[in-house]
Formats: structure tokens, C-alpha cells, sequence
């Protein structure tokens, strides 16, 4: 059964090296046909009635794909017409090397059971293992590989069966060369476009074809817009010594010929270096990694604070760059900054990009440019007949190459999302854009989630504590499935309390290093959008296994207290433990039995005794500076039918919510401590860093506008401050002054306790933080709960959840990913906001003034937790006086000065102008000031005058 | 992506084996005919040179002397050729002499020493080219070198190694598959009476419940390897 062949291979590492390895040839490789005879497989995955509708091939057939194919077409691959494709072992491991995520997205291919997708194992196979000839390249060995695998799958299928059928193996490859060669040996091959227009049924497959070299220069034009891009060798180089800097490219959002790129220094030294004109950005695209030269100290510019659209018309950008010049030599000296030009890219970051086509003028076109939603993304040129169909549809688009002649990138169409303006539609634009993975989970994922119907086996009790008799229950919003925390408290024989914070033990289910676990590791957060949750683990988990339900046994990992009366704890344990809560209750209904003197069962009891220590640790703990900062928080009432929003509210909080609140806080601080001492290096924590002064300059001056002063030395002295802000007849001035302190906060963050030595918890004031309290949510409460699990010896532990390398890594995925889902909440909320308003005509609200810039006032709705920007300048509104003094900060209108904190009268409505990007528009009702307000609008909604623009 | 996929989705490892497949093994008994007994084996790429002298008087300190049976002396090296970088290896470095100790552990539990009172025999093993388990290769050498050399035991004993990937576990590891992060197991048996003569493990984790599998896995090569070196 086994053949040995033994092959030789040299690797650098430092010097050369001889690597000697095995390589088994066997003869027990099945080819995977259902018309196979000859073959022993147990099942069979390419089906005998394999038929694509082709005019070159009329016969079924199979495909073999090349591994060019594969990286470039990997979109029309995935499309569902395409199936019964053999994907080569030599082109599985060349994908794996040289492109990761289209290996994950053939990875997943070949799992779809839809799609039969086959791996044959050729380099193992005695008949289709070749040597590399001498002088022969990798890549031609590989070439051959795919050849002679094709070749046998040919002979091999001659069986009568398949005869009969008239199956036939059809190679894919876009290689001239190899084509060449493969027709010699009297293959079936074709070019994959030849290939997929001949497709009858589908001719929109074609759209999804990446442009490839030779149809590129067909577009250009002769002329060479761009300098040529060093080769890799001579960039490493020039970072070497030092005459290149590498950096991630940021282009500008407002300004399409500028942008920065931020150079990693040494420690904490990094420097922004500051590219303008489109020959100095040089085709880099957003997020590029990048080599820059730069540029003499004489050439060095400021930044412009210009807002410059690309209009797509080459012929201004000359004019516009000529304008760009002359303001930079207006420039003061000191804003100078460094200034470059890129000379190469080191690592392209391109990803599909969503957007909306701009359908080209000339009718019978094929070549259309299409605008993404994120403006900092240059427009791409993408070649489809369904111009007319696409217009008006939010579509996805890959960026294929960007050659020195051409003024835009190329690309290609990925897919359709749906209509612009659709709910769902703009809940998959926004997802994407920010980068949440929100896919259904795939087949690998789902295979790790244990089989239902699911018990509790005595194995699973040998480590647990059963804590089923405990009077346990939850306390959530209404509508909540994923409840992660249960609470208990009793009282012991001693007088003492004993009070138990239970949480859904998800490490359990998600073992370390697993498909599920890594899936979950790279979502991170389960995100929550208006009307829509985007789960990090499968539903089975997050809503029934791991979901800390009433009345029935679910696992939990336990942190249980003993506290006296005055809530100080005298003991701490933690456990893994099997409960049975008794009750899921809303804050609502918990704050109803708290307060209903009547009820004096377990659960009210219990609950009762929860809010009396509750309330005793929160006491204590803003005794010891921690902040209570506000934000607007909305909550939409959803049309159960339409699910369009019919109603905005502002989230309301109870006792309970705090109740409820504090217990985590005190969990996660045990906890924190727990990991900290036991893994001082690998402990997961969550730090909030105290803001810069700098930071409360605003904060400061609003509140001395009123005459009022907030003390910044500590947490402790903001707090004290804050709580005493207050001006009579102005009630919501307090809250006010809470949503800009809640401004000038950093961003709390996870880190590794081996890799910082700063731990503090601005925001808390806690020496010590970390997430454990919600695991079906949060990744980084299921890596506390590892580590938790191995301080008690309750579970094992594995290399990387030790590796402080590692598990910094992760932190930053964490970090980005909650970042992100932060921003998608926002746009959500946003995107609802518009619909809501959309139905609503002009509205007429009261707010107020939160920040005064120099040539407009941002104004808070508290009704709708809306902000929004009054301009006082651009079109149509030009000789308005407007003077800004920067120390009050106040900002004179003609007559009138707005100052933080004025109340005004405001119309609002929804500007639909530019479909890709709508907003709210606010316009100044009152105070009126001739031609700067507004008319107050009539009672019937009317369609809004131009005269209203900003 | 880093690293290597030690085991692809089909079942197949960097070598072309499955993962319960041993390499390839060959041996031959008295390669040496001053010596007392003598084998050279190979396992795939990994091969090994057992030479065996005694039982005989004991040599040097007669303190080592034990009145009830006999000393055994294994000395284990490597060639400086072994290995893909060429590397002089002196005498009783660390991880030579923690083999070295391993080896009598292992023979001492294997070989009649009781039959020989006052009296010594000396193992040395070398490898010749190493290419991952080492130290089950090196006890199998020895073992068929005990054979040849006529020395009674109360069973041959018979090592392989064990790995594990992604919850499977693979037989008998090659050089890559050691170095690609997983853990891996040495285990030595007694085949018939199921006996462990010595369980080595190096792992970042510390496996419970693994070892279960792991157990039954060489178990059941050592088996399959003890009736064929019967025959």
C-alpha cells in the first residue's frame, strides 16, 4: 500500500538547509465519481449527471480548475451554477501560500455539499506525483502536476459507464503557456472568460469575472498617468536604509487628492507623513501598506482643510490640484509637515468594496465607473451589461489591479445587495463596510456544537458544584434570548449573605483552537443592530444551551460571595456549577416585585436582599471616584409587520438596571484579581486610561459659561464636580454636562497583563478590570472564563491562552471588532433615525446647543437623541457675518451669539439629495435672525425648498 | 497562514500518510560481529545503530556493583551527520544524557536482570539520521539488539510516538509534525502483558482525557509491530 519516495528541499533559514522529508506515494487515492467503477470510495462527491449548460462543452463534464483561476475567480466559483469542480491538491496548497482569505472561501466551497466540490490528493496519488525536472521552475512542476492530474481524471473516467454518459474533465486555465501544452497532450482546456460565456443559462456570470491582464490594456489609454512602482527588492532596501518609510496609507475622507500615511516608529515615536496630488498618492488605496520617499523639506505642505469630491471629471483636476498649490503656499511655516511621495506598494488591503454604479452616458457602454460608499476608496471602473438592471442597487465590487495608465482602478462586479434605501439592503452595506462578519455560520463551525437533544451527563457533574436547589434568577431587558447572568442571594445561618453571580459557562461548549472557537474569536462581539442581533456563536448556543433560561439545568461557572450587611465581602470562591434558575424576569418585572410589598416569596426575597447590597456598593463605589456619565441612548419602537420604526424613545433605566449592574461589576472585579494573580503574565484585562487634561477644555469653558467649575485632578473630583453642576430652571443642563464629559473619555480597551504595566479603570475606579460576565456576547469574557477554569483546576489549559504574544494579538482583533460594532450600532441607529424621519415630513423640535464650531452649532434633540450640524455658511448663504471666539467658545451670527448650552428651535428633515449618503438636515427655527433662520414649517409637511440648504 | 497543515481535510498528512499510519520500517539483526549483539533499524527517515556488549564484570568503580542483579549501561548519541545542520555533539550534554537515563529506565524494566548478579551490560545506541522519535526508534534498536545478543526479557519492547491535531491523533510523527507546535508522546510497552515500561510526554498542555485515546492508539501499533517482529 505505501511506496516511499524520498525528495530533497532546500529552505532558507538563516543559511541554506537541506530538508530531507518522506513523501508516501499510494495507490488507495479514489478519484471521487459516482460514474467510477474501478475506485473503492465509500461515497462519491462529483455526480454523474454533471451538467453546466456550455456551448463549447454540450457533454457533462467536470472542471480543473489552475490555481490562477481559483485566486482571481474565486467570486465565479462561488456562484451556484458552477459545481463539480476537482480542486487539485497542488492547488489547494498553492492557495493556501499565497492567499489566505481565498483559501478560508475554497475551504468552505469544497464543504458545501451543494456544490460538489472535490479535493483530490494527486501529489499523494502513485500516478500523479511528478518530480520536478531539473531547470524546471516551481510553477511549471505545478503546471505539469495539474496536466498530468487532468490527463489521468481523463484516461480514468474512459471507463464504458462514463462513455455512455460522454463525460468528459474540462481544464481551466488562463496561461497561454500551459494551455498550449495541456492541448498537445490532447486535453479539453479553455480560458475561464471563453469558458463562462459560453454558459447558455447564466450570462451574468460574466460580470463576475475579474478582469485579467490582457483585456486591461485594452481600456487604457496610451498615455502614463502614473510613476511605475519599485519592485519588492529594491523597496526592502530602501526601508533598510532608511531613504523609503513603510506605513499604512489613510487617505483623507474629505479631500480625494490627500492623504496620510502613519509610520510605526521605534516605541512610541510614529510620524504621519502627509501625500498630496494623485501622482505623490500613486494609486495606493486606503489601508495599503506602503513604501514612501520623502519629499524635500521645501516641498513640504500643510495639511489642506479643504473638501474636495471627486467629480470624475479629468479635466479638472488639474485646475483643482493648481488650486490645491496656491493655498498651500498661503500656509504658515509651523503646520508644515513632513510631506512624500509613494513609491511602491509593500501589501495591498483590498477587500470587495459596496457602492452604487455610476451608470456611463453613453448607452450601449459596458465599462461603467462605480462609487463606493466609503469616500475614502477611489472610484473603480468595472465592465457589466446589466448597467440598467444595476442602477439604483447597492452592489459589491472587488478592485482587480490599477495600471499606471489608467486614471481609476479596475474591477469587477461581486454581487448585488439589493436596492438602495431597503432596510435590508443598508443593514448589509453597513455590516460589511464595517467589516462585521455576519455570514451564516459554516458547516465546519456548525459541526462542533453539541447534538441535540442535549443533557447534562453525570461527566459533565464530576467538576461541578450542583447549585439546582438555589433560589436563581435573571434580570434582563424584555426580549433578551441570550441571557448570560443569573443572580442569587441568601441568607446564611451565620446572619451573613451569601450572594452568587452565575454565568452561562460557553467555555464548555467552545473548546479551544476548534473551528466554532476560532470563528468566534475572529467575530468577537455579537453585534446588535436596530431590529437584528449578529451572533459570535450559533443560535443553539447563544439561545437556548448557553442561555441561562428559566426552569431548566443549564451549566454555569459561579462566583459566589459571603458578605456581611454593610456588602463587604469576607469570602470569595468560584466554581463551575449546574443551576436551574427560577425565573428570567425584565427589569421591569423585577423592580415590580421589589416594590410590591405583598409578594415575600424566595425569588422577591432574594431579589430584595440583591438591591439592598446593590445599593450599598454602589454607594461605595462612587465614594471612590468612579464616574456616572450619561449618553442618549435610543430605543425605536419597531413595526412588527413593516419593521419600520414607528416611534423613537430614549432607553429609561430602573433600580434594577443598577442592581443588576453592580453585581457585574463586582464579578468581573473578583474575577480580574483571580486571573491576575494567578497568570501574571497571560491574564486578559480591560484598562480604561485616564484622558489627557487637554481632553476637558471644552468641558471646562461650557461649564464656566455658566459660571459653574469642574475640578479634572481625579476621577473623584470630576465626579464630585458633576454632581453639583447644576443651574436652577435648567434641569437638563446636569445631563448635558454629563454627555460632554462622556466626550472627553478615552476608549476603554483589552489588553495583556504581560504586555502593560498600566491596569487602572478610569471610568470605575478600579485598580482592576476584566469581562466575564457575558461570554455568549463577548469573546473576551470566554478567554477569562479559560483562564478562570485552569486557576481552579477545573479545565486544562493549551499553548496560546498562556502565549502573552498571542493573546495581545487577540486583544487587538477584540478591540477592532468592538470598535467596529460600535460604529455599525451608530450607523444603524442613524439609518433608522433617517427612515423615521423620512415619514415624518420637517419636524419642529426643541434642543440644545452642544458644541459651537467655527462655522456652525452642533445641536442635541434630547426628544430623539439626535445631534445635528446648523451650518451658517455655504451654498446660498454666503455674507452672513460670522464671528467665533475660541475661549468662551461662542459664535456671533450677524447679531446673535450662540453659546454651549442655549436653547434653540430647530426644523428637522431628511436629505435624500445624494441616495448613497443621506442625512439629517437640522435648519434654525429659533432664535430668528434675518436671513439665517428659517420659517417655522407649516403644519402640513411641504417638500423642501432648495433655499433651505445649509 | 503560518505553519504547515499537518493534517489536510482529506486525511492526509504532510507525507502522504494517514493518521494512523507508521512509516516505513526496516531492521537487520548482528550488523556487528565483535559486538554481542547488534541492530540497525530504520524507521522512515529516522535510523539508529544499537550495539550491545555483555552481560560481563563490571567495569570501573566496582561500587556500582549490585549484589542482586545486573547493571545496565546506555549510552545514547547522535552522529554529527544526523541532523540537517551539521553539529559536534560532545559527550553528556544535557539532552544525550536524559536519553541516555531514559533507555535504562526503559531496559531495566524490560530485561531479566535478576539472572545476572554482580555483573553489567552496556547499551549504546547512536543515531545515524534523525528525522523525529528518536527515542522510540532508539528502543527498538535495542531491543532487537537485547535479541541478538541472547540476553533474556521478560518481552520485547517495542516505543512509538503519538502526536495529536485537531483532536486526532497521529502515529508514529515525522521531524515536521514534531516541530509544528502539537504534543507528542512517547510511549514504550511491554506488548503482551500491556505493560508501560516508560511514558514520556512533551506538550505545552497538559492533556487529561488525551492520554485515554493516545493510549489505545500505540497500544495498538506496538501490537501490530511486536507480531511482525514475532514472525
Amino acid at each position: 500500500m505505501l511506496k516511499s519516495k524520498t525528495f530533497v528541499k532546500k529552505t532558507r533559514s538563516g543559511g541554506v538547509m537541506k530538508i530531507v522529508r518522506e513523501h508516501y506515494l499510494r495507490d488507495d487515492i479514489w478519484c471521487g465519481s459516482e460514474v467510477c467503477s474501478e475506485c473503492k470510495q465509500e461515497s462519491t462527491v462529483l455526480q454523474r449527471d454533471a451538467c453546466i449548460e456550455s456551448n463549447l462543452c454540450p457533454f457533462p463534464h467536470y472542471l480543473v480548475p489552475d490555481t490562477n483561476v481559483v485566486l482571481h475567480q474565486i467570486d465565479v466559483l462561488e456562484d451556484p451554477v458552477i459545481r463539480n469542480v476537482i480542486i487539485l491538491q497542488t492547488v489547494m496548497q498553492e492557495v493556501r501560500h499565497r492567499s489566505a482569505p481565498v483559501y478560508k472561501r475554497l475551504k468552505d466551497l469544497i464543504h458545501d455539499k451543494e456544490k460538489h466540490f472535490y479535493t483530490f490528493t494527486n501529489e499523494h496519488h502513485r500516478e500523479t506525483f511528478i518530480e520536478r525536472e531539473p531547470g524546471e521552475s516551481a510553477n511549471d512542476r505545478n503546471d505539469r502536476a495539474i496536466r498530468v492530474a487532468a490527463k489521468w481524471y481523463s484516461q480514468h473516467l474512459k471507463t464504458p459507464e462514463a462513455e455512455a454518459e460522454g463525460l468528459r474533465v474540462v481544464l481551466i486555465t488562463n496561461d497561454q503557456g500551459n494551455k498550449a501544452k495541456a492541448e498537445e497532450s490532447g486535453l479539453l482546456v479553455y480560458r475561464c472568460e471563453e469558458y463562462i460565456k459560453s454558459l447558455i443559462a447564466n450570462p451574468e456570470l460574466v460580470d463576475r469575472l475579474a478582469l485579467s491582464n490582457n483585456e486591461q490594456n485594452e481600456i487604457s489609454s496610451s498615455k502614463v498617468l502614473f510613476p511605475e512602482h519599485l519592485p519588492l527588492s529594491r523597496i526592502q532596501a530602501g526601508i533598510k536604509s532608511g531613504t523609503f518609510l513603510q506605513g499604512t496609507f489613510r487617505a483623507s475622507r474629505d479631500n480625494y487628492l490627500e492623504a496620510t500615511v502613519f509610520v510605526q516608529g521605534e516605541g512610541e515615536d510614529s510620524t504621519e507623513i502627509i501625500l498630496q496630488g494623485l501622482q505623490n498618492l500613486n494609486r495606493a488605496v486606503h489601508q495599503d501598506v506602503v513604501a514612501v520617499q520623502l519629499l524635500p523639506r521645501d516641498q513640504w505642505v500643510a495639511p489642506s482643510s479643504v473638501v474636495l469630491q471627486d467629480d470624475g471629471v479629468p479635466k479638472d483636476d488639474e485646475t483643482n490640484e493648481e488650486e490645491d498649490g496656491r493655498r498651500k503656499r498661503i500656509c504658515v511655516e509651523e503646520h508644515m509637515k513632513p510631506t512624500g511621495k509613494v513609491v511602491g506598494i509593500i501589501k495591498r488591503n483590498w477587500r470587495p468594496f459596496c457602492g452604487m454604479l455610476n451608470v456611463s452616458q453613453i448607452k450601449e457602454s459596458t465599462r461603467h465607473l462605480f462609487t463606493p460608499a466609503d469616500r475614502r476608496i477611489p472610484r473603480i471602473r468595472i465592465e457589466t451589461r446589466q448597467a440598467s438592471t444595476l442602477a439604483g442597487q447597492r452592489i459589491m465590487v472587488a478592485i482587480d489591479g490599477w495600471p499606471k495608465h489608467s486614471r481609476y482602478p479596475n474591477g469587477h462586479f461581486v454581487r448585488s445587495l439589493g436596492s438602495a434605501g431597503d432596510k435590508e439592503t443598508e443593514t448589509e452595506v453597513l455590516l460589511l463596510e464595517h467589516d462585521v462578519p455576519h455570514q451564516a455560520f459554516s458547516q465546519a463551525v456548525l459541526s462542533f456544537l453539541p447534538k441535540m437533544p442535549w443533557t447534562i451527563t453525570p461527566e459533565d457533574m464530576v467538576k461541578r458544584e450542583d447549585l439546582r436547589q438555589l433560589t436563581v434568577c435573571s434580570v434582563d431587558p424584555p426580549g433578551c434570548t441570550d441571557i448570560d447572568d443569573a443572580l442569587h442571594c441568601r441568607e446564611l445561618d451565620n446572619g451573613n449573605f451569601e450572594v452568587g453571580v452565575h454565568i452561562a459557562d460557553v467555555s464548555h461548549f467552545i473548546r479551544p483552537g476548534n473551528a466554532l472557537d476560532k470563528e468566534a474569536a475572529n467575530r468577537g462581539t455579537t453585534v446588535y443592530l436596530c431590529g437584528r442581533r449578529i451572533d459570535m456563536v450559533p443560535e443553539l448556543l447563544s439561545s437556548n444551551l448557553c442561555s441561562l433560561r428559566s426552569n431548566v439545568e443549564r451549566m454555569a461557572f459561579s462566583c459566589i460571595w459571603e458578605m456581611n450587611h454593610n456588602a463587604e465581602i469576607l469570602k470569595t470562591r468560584f466554581t463551575k456549577s449546574v443551576i436551574n434558575s427560577k425565573a428570567s424576569l425584565t427589569y421591569a418585572e423585577a423592580q415590580m416585585r421589589i416594590d410590591d410589598t405583598s409578594m415575600n416569596d424566595d425569588i422577591t426575597k432574594s431579589l430584595r436582599g440583591l438591591n439592598k447590597l446593590a445599593k450599598i456598593l454602589k454607594r461605595r463605589r462612587i465614594e471612590n471616584g468612579a464616574l456616572t456619565l450619561s449618553s442618549l441612548e435610543v430605543r425605536f419602537h419597531i413595526d412588527s409587520e413593516t419593521h419600520d420604526p414607528i416611534d423613537l424613545q430614549t432607553k429609561e433605566l430602573m433600580e434594577t438596571n443598577s442592581m443588576v449592574e453592580e453585581f457585574m461589576l463586582l464579578a468581573n472585579i473578583s474575577v480580574a484579581q483571580k486571573i491576575y494573580d494567578e497568570f501574571s503574565e497571560c491574564a486578559l484585562l480591560r484598562k480604561h486610561p485616564a484622558p489627557p487634561p487637554s481632553n476637558y477644555d471644552i468641558l471646562i469653558k461650557a461649564a464656566k459659561s455658566k459660571g459653574l467649575e469642574i475640578h479634572t485632578d481625579s476621577a473623584k473630583a470630576l465626579a464630585d464636580s458633576l454632581d453639583v453642576a447644576k443651574v436652577d430652571g435648567f434641569s437638563y443642563f446636569n445631563t448635558l454636562l454629563r454627555i460632554l464629559a462622556t466626550r472627553c473619555m478615552m476608549q476603554a480597551v483589552y489588553f495583556c497583563s504581560g504586555m502593560d504595566s498600566d491596569f487602572h479603570h478610569y471610568g470605575l475606579a478600579s485598580s482592576i478590570y476584566t469581562h466575564f460576565t457575558s461570554p455568549i456576547r463577548r469573546y473576551s469574557d470566554i478567554i477569562v472564563h479559560r483562564l478562570l477554569a485552569v486557576a481552579i483546576g477545573a479545565d486544562s489549559t493549551y499553548p496560546d491562552l498562556m502565549d502573552k504574544h498571542k493573546q495581545s494579538a487577540l486583544c487587538n482583533n477584540l478591540n477592532y471588532r468592538h470598535k467596529m460594532a460600535q460604529y455599525a450600532q451608530r450607523a444603524s441607529v442613524a439609518f433608522h433615525t433617517q427612515l423615521f424621519f423620512k415619514n415624518r415630513g420637517i419636524l419642529n423640535e426643541e434642543g440644545f446647543i452642544l458644541f459651537v464650531r467655527k462655522n456652525a452649532i452642533i445641536v442635541l434633540i434630547p426628544k430623539f437623541g439626535l445631534e445635528g450640524t446648523v451650518f451658517f455658511d455655504g451654498k446660498g448663504k454666503t455674507g452672513v457675518n460670522l464671528r467665533f471666539d475660541e475661549e468662551v467658545p461662542s459664535l456671533t451670527v450677524e447679531q446673535h451669539t450662540f453659546h454651549m448650552f442655549d436653547k434653540v428651535n430647530v426644523t428637522i428633515s431628511l436629505d435624500d439629495s445624494n441616495i448613497q449618503h443621506q442625512k439629517i438636515r437640522m435648519a434654525l427655527l429659533e432664535p430668528v435672525i434675518p436671513g439665517v433662520s428659517v420659517p417655522a414649517p407649516e403644519v402640513e409637511p411641504q417638500p423642501k425648498k432648495p433655499k433651505l440648504d445649509r | 497562514m503560518a505553519g504547515l497543515e499537518l493534517l489536510s481535510d482529506q486525511g492526509y498528512r504532510l507525507d502522504g500518510r494517514k493518521a494512523t499510519e507508521l512509516r516505513k520500517v526496516q531492521a537487520r539483526m548482528g550488523v556487528f560481529s565483535q559486538a554481542d549483539g547488534s541492530a540497525y533499524i530504520e524507521q522512515g527517515n529516522t535510523k539508529a545503530l544499537a550495539v550491545v556488549y555483555g552481560p560481563h564484570e563490571v567495569r570501573g568503580s566496582r561500587s556500582r556493583t549490585l549484589h542482586d542483579r545486573a547493571v545496565i549501561n546506555c549510552q545514547y548519541s547522535m552522529a554529527t551527520f544526523s541532523t540537517a545542520e551539521r553539529k559536534r555533539r560532545p559527550h553528556g550534554d544535557r539532552k544525550s544524557a536524559e536519553m541516555s537515563l531514559h533507555l535504562k529506565q526503559t531496559f531495566e524494566a524490560a530485561v531479566m536482570t535478576q539472572l545476572y548478579p554482580r555483573s553489567q551490560i552496556d547499551i549504546y545506541v547512536k543515531i545515524l539520521q534523525s528525522d523525529g522519535g528518536n527515542y522510540s526508534v532508539c528502543v527498538n534498536a535495542a531491543t532487537l539488539a537485547v535479541i541478538d545478543a541472547g540476553i533474556p526479557m521478560r518481552d520485547y519492547v517495542c516505543a512509538c510516538t503519538v502526536g495529536f491535531v485537531d483532536e486526532t491523533p497521529l502515529a508514529d510523527l515525522c521531524y515536521a509534525e514534531e516541530g509544528g507546535g502539537g504534543s507528542s508522546l512517547a510511549l514504550a510497552l511491554l506488548p503482551r502483558g500491556g505493560q508501560i515500561a516508560l511514558l514520556q510526554m512533551d506538550a505545552m498542555t497538559a492533556c487529561k482525557g488525551v492520554s485515554k485515546v493516545l493510549d489505545e492508539v500505540v497500544r495498538q501499533h506496538l501490537q501490530d509491530v511486536s507480531v511482525l517482529t514475532r514472525e
